[in-house]
């Protein structure tokens, strides 16, 4: 019984959000746009030869940068920036009252914008193999469902640390600057901008460590056929959820306690 | 007499944005370090590149390390200035405050370009400039007054033009209410200017000197500090950063005619 009231809930959120998501198709068609960064990057590899120093053809880097720019897409995250303006106007009052955790709705936002996104993601492949014909490849079903849980996965990944990120607003008010420090070593990092595989052997020592690599590169790799492992990444990731949940568990309900509404 | 009253106006502005942002300290902190991480993720990323190869694009890497610096100094200008007033002109367009603005015995595109100022940035163009004082001592340029004058010019040039991207998109605001996502797509694709024109493929060359200049951003900056530039590269940046300055004021006033207000 619980459980189907659990369900309606998510269901409703979830059409809630998709509606007003729709609202801002350009908005979204733009923000996919501007993920376009990893083909730059793959001009720059493929025009100075770099990749013939680490193996990879042209082909295969090609699709790997593709698969990079469709992980992005579709683990975007910005629950920071929404929680930090809730909490600035005082909008996460009526949301404590609510017998749901207000991280639900963030949740539910983000699913709905990759829904409205998926469209948009796809015209920019299609335009992609237009240019780069060779670089078209089918993935077997089984690879592609892997590689779809492994977003996911690396979604869940990053919503949790933003969410951790997020309840710091309950003990200074501008956590979003936080975040854009932690933007830095995700971005150089998590393999958007170069395939982990050419990082320099120091930094490959200990990446693999943290949960960096398993954002975009390990998906991107299962996607495109490159050479991973992949039940140690599945593990990584999920070992990864394991160890920030009950984290953020910890730090909402400490910030819920200290919470005081703004202006009082 | 007209030229002092906006000094006058300038300095108040100053006091005021500063007061207010000082009321964050420890935020200036995080961003002085996420500018330096920042820093380092590209250099980083730089090395990778020039791993196994001595040239990119015809340029070494203590070469490309001077393009670095440019870029590091204009992104600490675009976060001192641009970004904050930029951002206040589409709220005000979406609250209906720009009336305020437009009411005041004041030019409006003044008003609105220098109100605010975020100055963690600073820190940033001051990283700039300690890397390019590097790039100096290590590619042994000799500083001459002819010099100094070239590459202050193209660098107030490389200003002019991305303030002027800059204010092209927000006025658009005008018609689109909502341009924020317009504004990121901008930034990636000045993510560019932080590699050398010509380790990019011909057709991206043409892209990015045509439509988007952000070669004369950064490139022409970088050559004129190696001393390779030709006399007709940087009038071609003069009149270019001319030209876009000159239409960005007349699109201002050209979108005022359209405005309505809010709700009206």
């Amino acid at each position: 019984m619980k459980f189907k009231l659990f369900n309606r809930k998510i269901f409703t959120l979830l059409k809630v959000q998709y509606s007003n998501m729709l609202e801002y198709r350009v908005e979204i068609a733009l923000w996919a746009l501007s993920g376009i960064i990893p083909f730059f990057m793959l001009n720059i590899w493929t025009t100075n030869n770099l990749n013939e120093s680490i193996n990879i053809s042209d082909v295969m880097l090609s699709r790997y940068f593709l698969c990079a720019f469709f992980v992005r897409q579709f683990s975007v995250v910005w629950v920071v920036f929404s929680f930090e303006e809730d909490s600035l106007m005082g909008k996460v009052s009526p949301y404590l009252i609510q017998p749901l955790n207000p991280f639900f709705r963030y949740f539910a936002q983000h699913l709905a914008e990759q829904i409205t996104r998926f469209p948009f993601a796809l015209i920019i492949a299609f335009f992609f193999f237009i240019f780069n014909p060779e670089s078209i490849w089918i993935p077997n079903l089984s690879i592609l469902l892997l590689s779809i849980v492994s977003t996911f996965l690396s979604f869940l990944i990053q919503f949790l640390i933003q969410s951790i990120v997020a309840c710091l607003c309950f003990w200074t008010e501008k956590a979003s600057s936080i975040e854009r420090l932690l933007f830095i070593p995700t971005l150089f990092l998590s393999g958007l901008l170069a395939p982990v595989v050419s990082f320099p052997a120091f930094v490959k020592s200990w990446i693999y460590l943290t949960p960096f690599p398993y954002l975009i590169d390990f998906p991107a790799n299962l996607l495109s056929g490159n050479a991973t492992n992949i039940s140690g990444g599945l593990i990584m990731q999920i070992l990864w959820i394991f160890l920030l949940f009950p984290l953020f568990r910890k730090i909402w309900s400490e910030g819920t306690k200290k919470y005081t509404a703004m202006g009082s | 007499m007209n030229l002092r009253k906006y000094l006058k106006v300038y300095k108040k502005f100053l006091h005021t944005s500063l007061a207010s942002e000082l009321e964050y300290k420890s935020n200036i902190l995080i961003d002085l370090i996420t500018a330096i991480l920042s820093l380092i993720g590209s250099i980083f990323l730089l090395s990778i590149f020039f791993q196994n190869n001595g040239y990119i694009g015809g340029w070494k890497f203590e070469q490309a390390l001077i393009i670095q610096g440019i870029y590091t100094i204009l992104n600490g200008i675009t976060n001192t200035w641009f970004n904050p007033n930029l951002t206040e002109i589409v709220k005000h367009i979406r609250e209906g405050t720009l009336d305020f603005v437009l009411l005041k015995p004041i030019d409006s595109q003044f008003f609105i370009s220098l109100k605010k100022i975020n100055p963690s940035g600073f820190l940033e163009i001051m990283l700039g400039f300690f890397l390019l004082l590097l790039c100096i001592r290590i590619n042994q340029i000799n500083l001459s007054l002819s010099f100094l004058t070239l590459s202050l010019i193209t660098i107030i040039c490389s200003i002019c033009i991305l303030y002027s991207l800059w204010f092209f998109i927000s006025t658009t605001t005008i018609w689109f209410v909502k341009t924020w996502n317009a504004i990121e797509v901008l930034r990636s694709f000045l993510y560019i200017g932080r590699f050398p024109l010509n380790s990019f493929s011909f057709s991206l060359r043409v892209f990015f000197s045509i439509f988007i200049p952000i070669a004369f951003i950064t490139t022409i900056p970088s050559e004129v500090f190696l001393g390779l530039s030709q006399l007709w590269k940087i009038l071609l940046e003069v009149t270019v950063a001319t030209i876009f300055l000159m239409t960005s004021r007349k699109f201002w006033l050209f979108a005022l005619k359209f405005y309505s207000s809010a709700s009206s």
